[in-house]
C-alpha cells in the first residue's frame, strides 16, 4: 500500500516557507535548472558591473608584443591579432550585451505594452489597424527585422538597441492585446465601470496589473532572444561599433582569419554568448513555471 | 408585436399590494418601461450585421424603495441583460430606465455619474469580481475614491464601517481577494456595492455560486439591509427557492419578455402562465408525501436571434393553439396585480 509522506509533501508544497532567502532557496529546490539560470543570470551580471575589478588590462588597449598571444599566465584567455587581452574584452563585453539586452528588452516592453493595451482594450478599428501592422512585422524574423532597422539606423550602442527593440515589441504587444481581451470582461471591471471610472483609468488600475504575470515571462524570454540577435548583427557588422568590445564581432573578426592559428579567439567569446543566452532561456523557462502554471509542459 | 408599453400599466405601480409598505408620493427607484436589448450578429470581414439577438425584448416593471423584484427565468432568456441595461453596461437598444424618476436612457457618461451612486451591482462569481491585485479595503473603496468622496482617512474609516456592516473583520481590509472563502468575498462585493450608500442594488445571481448554507447567510445580510436603508432590489436568479425567500414581486421571463408577473404568494400559489406553472412544478419539494402534477416541457428554448412568431412560448407550451403562432399575447391584468401574458388564461 502506498503510503504519503506527509513531510515532505508538505515540503515540496512550499508550507513553512517565509522570507525572500527561505523563497528563493524553497523555488530553487523545486526548479534546479531555473537556478542554474538565475545563478548564470547573476554570474553575467556581476561581470558587467564589476569589470574593472576582474581585468588587468584595458580591453581596448592595443599591445603589438602581445598579438595572437597564447592562453598563459598573463593573458588568461589569450589575445587577439591587435594584443587586446580576450578576458578583459569578454568581460567588458558582458556590460555591453547587459546593456543592449535589458535595454532593447525594456524598450520593446514599454511600446508593445502601451500598444496591446490600447488595441485590446479600445478595440475597433485601431485594434484592426495595429493588429495588421503587427502581422506584417512579424512576418519577418526577428533577425532579419533587426538586421533591417540596424541597417537603417547606422551602427552604434543605442541605435542597436533601438533596432532590436523594434521586433520585440509586435510580440509583446500580441501577448498583452490577448491578455486585455479577457481581463476586460471580467465583472471586476464591470463593476468598475457601473461605479463611474473612466475607461482610461480601468484599463490602467485594473487591465495592466493583471497582465503583468505573463509581461515578466514573455521579457525574460525576450531578453536571451535579445542578447544573441546582439552577437548576430555585431557578427555581421551591423551591430556595436569599434572600439567596444562585442562578442559577436569578437567572433566574426576572428572567425575567418584565425580559427585555425588561434582558436581561443573563437571559442571564448562562442562560449560567453552560449552560457549568457543558455542561463536567460533556463531562467525564463522557470519564471514561466512559477508564474503562469497553465503553459506547464 | 407584443409592445410592453401598449399593455399601459407597469406591472408593481397599478396594485402595489406588496408587504413592503409604499410611500406613494414619491417616484419609484427604478421605473423600466419597455426596454429592449437587440445584439446585433455580425460576421465576415466588413462585420455586416446578419442578424440580431433579441436578448431583451419589450420588459417593464417598476421596483419601489425597500422592495425587491425577483426576476426569474432559464438561462439564456435575458434576465442578466435586463440588469446590465439598466446600469447601462449595455447600450438598451430602446425603452425607458427612471431612477427616482429621472430618465436616464440617452444621458452621456458624465450626465450619469451622479445616478451611478444611486445604484449598484452585486456580480454572480465572487472571484472573478474582485480584482485579484488590490486589497479588499482598496476594493470596497474605489467606488468612493471615484466620485471624489472624502479624504484616504475618512474613507478608510468608511470602508472599515462596512466592512462591519457586511460581517467582516477590520483587520482583514489589507488582505487580498484569495485569502478569502467564497461567502466573505461575496460579502466584499456587496460591501462596494453599498460604499456609495445606493437606492437601488441588482444582483445578478449573487448567491447561485455559494454553498446551500453560505447562501442562506448572504441573502439574510442582504435583506437586513434593505430593513435598514430601504434599499430596492431587482434580484435575478434561476433559482426560484431563493427568490421566493427574498422577493416580493417576481416576474418570470421567457426568451426576452416577461411572460408573468406578480406577488410572491400569488405566483407561487396560484400561477397562470403554462411556463410559470412549468418553472414551479420543477422546484423539488423536501416532502415524498406531496404528489403534484407535473409539467415537463419539451424541447429547448428556442434561438434567441429567432424566436417563434406569435407567442414566443408557442413550441414548448401543453396549451397552445393556431392563435398563438400568429398573435403576440399582451401582458394584461388579471386582477390583485398579477400580470399575464398569454390568450386562455
Amino acid at each position: 500500500m502506498a503510503t504519503i509522506d506527509h513531510k515532505a509533501e508538505l515540503a515540496r508544497a512550499g508550507a513553512g516557507v517565509s522570507g525572500f532567502w527561505g523563497t528563493s532557496l524553497h523555488l530553487a529546490r523545486r526548479y534546479p535548472l531555473g537556478a542554474a539560470g538565475a545563478f548564470l543570470v547573476l554570474l553575467f551580471v556581476f561581470t558587467a558591473l564589476f569589470a574593472g575589478y576582474l581585468t588587468a588590462y584595458d580591453p581596448t588597449t592595443t599591445n603589438s608584443r602581445a598579438s595572437l598571444a597564447r592562453p598563459s599566465s598573463d593573458h588568461l584567455l589569450g589575445a587577439d591579432f591587435m594584443g587586446r587581452d580576450m578576458w578583459s574584452r569578454i568581460v567588458y563585453g558582458a556590460r555591453i550585451s547587459l546593456a543592449v539586452g535589458i535595454g532593447a528588452t525594456v524598450l520593446g516592453c514599454f511600446f508593445g505594452v502601451a500598444i496591446g493595451l490600447m488595441s485590446g482594450y479600445y478595440g475597433g478599428w485601431i485594434d484592426l489597424l495595429t493588429q495588421r501592422v503587427i502581422d506584417i512585422m512579424q512576418a519577418l524574423p526577428l533577425l532579419v527585422m533587426a538586421l533591417l532597422m540596424a541597417a537603417s539606423l547606422g551602427p552604434s550602442l543605442t541605435n542597436t538597441i533601438v533596432a532590436i527593440s523594434i521586433p520585440i515589441i509586435p510580440n509583446v504587444a500580441r501577448v498583452i492585446r490577448s491578455n486585455t481581451l479577457a481581463l476586460r470582461e471580467m465583472p471586476y471591471v464591470e463593476a468598475a465601470r457601473a461605479v463611474g471610472m473612466s475607461e482610461w483609468k480601468i484599463a490602467v488600475r485594473h487591465v495592466l496589473p493583471n497582465t503583468v504575470a505573463p509581461l515578466i515571462v514573455l521579457a525574460t524570454a525576450q531578453l536571451g532572444a535579445a542578447i544573441l540577435t546582439e552577437a548576430s548583427l555585431s557578427f555581421l557588422g551591423l551591430g556595436i561599433p569599434e572600439p567596444h568590445p562585442s562578442w559577436g564581432r569578437m567572433l566574426s573578426e576572428s572567425a575567418a582569419e584565425y580559427v585555425r592559428t588561434a582558436p581561443w579567439l573563437v571559442i571564448f567569446p562562442g562560449i560567453a554568448i552560449s552560457l549568457a543566452v543558455f542561463g536567460t532561456n533556463l531562467l525564463g523557462d522557470a519564471v514561466r513555471d512559477i508564474l503562469d502554471p497553465r503553459e506547464r509542459s | 408585436m407584443h409592445d410592453g408599453a401598449e399593455s399601459g400599466v407597469t406591472p408593481g405601480t397599478a396594485n402595489g399590494a406588496s408587504d413592503s409598505g409604499p410611500r406613494p408620493n414619491r417616484a419609484p427607484a427604478l421605473e423600466v418601461r419597455d426596454l429592449k436589448k437587440h445584439f446585433p450578429v455580425k460576421k465576415g470581414l466588413l462585420q455586416t450585421t446578419v442578424g440580431h439577438v433579441y436578448a431583451v425584448d419589450g420588459v417593464s416593471f417598476t421596483i419601489r424603495e425597500g422592495e425587491t423584484l425577483g426576476l426569474v427565468g432559464e438561462s439564456g432568456c435575458g434576465k442578466s441583460t435586463v440588469g446590465r441595461a439598466i446600469l447601462r453596461l449595455v447600450e438598451p437598444t430602446s425603452g425607458s430606465i427612471k431612477i427616482e424618476g429621472d430618465e436616464i436612457t440617452g444621458l452621456s457618461k458624465q450626465e450619469l455619474r451622479p445616478y451611478r451612486r444611486e445604484m449598484q451591482i452585486i456580480f454572480q462569481d465572487p472571484f472573478s469580481s474582485l480584482d485579484p491585485r488590490m486589497s479588499a479595503g482598496d476594493i470596497v473603496g474605489e467606488p468612493l475614491k471615484v466620485h471624489g468622496i472624502g479624504n484616504a482617512a475618512e474613507r478608510r474609516e468608511r470602508v472599515a464601517e462596512l466592512f462591519a456592516r457586511v460581517g467582516l473583520r477590520q483587520a482583514q481590509m489589507d488582505a487580498f481577494p484569495h485569502q478569502f472563502s467564497g461567502g466573505q468575498r461575496q460579502r466584499i462585493g456587496i460591501a462596494r456595492a453599498l460604499a456609495l450608500n445606493p437606492k437601488l442594488i441588482i444582483g445578478d445571481e449573487p448567491v447561485s455560486a455559494l454553498d446551500v448554507s453560505i447562501q442562506a447567510q448572504v441573502i439574510n445580510l442582504l435583506m437586513d439591509l434593505q430593513q435598514e436603508r430601504g434599499l430596492g432590489y431587482l434580484f435575478i436568479s434561476h433559482n426560484l427557492a431563493v427568490v421566493e425567500h427574498i422577493s416580493h414581486h417576481i416576474a418570470v421571463m421567457y426568451l426576452g419578455r416577461i411572460v408573468e408577473y406578480a406577488d410572491k404568494r400569488t405566483l407561487f400559489t396560484a400561477p397562470r402562465h403554462p411556463y410559470t406553472e412549468a418553472l414551479l412544478s420543477a422546484v423539488p419539494v423536501p416532502d415524498p408525501s406531496i404528489k403534484r402534477k407535473k409539467v415537463v416541457l419539451e424541447g429547448d428554448v428556442p434561438s434567441p436571434m429567432k424566436p417563434p412568431s406569435g407567442c414566443h412560448f408557442h413550441t414548448r407550451c401543453p396549451i397552445a393553439q393556431d392563435r398563438c403562432k400568429i398573435e403576440s399575447p399582451v401582458l394584461r391584468d388579471v386582477g390583485g396585480g398579477q400580470k399575464v401574458s398569454c390568450h386562455f388564461r
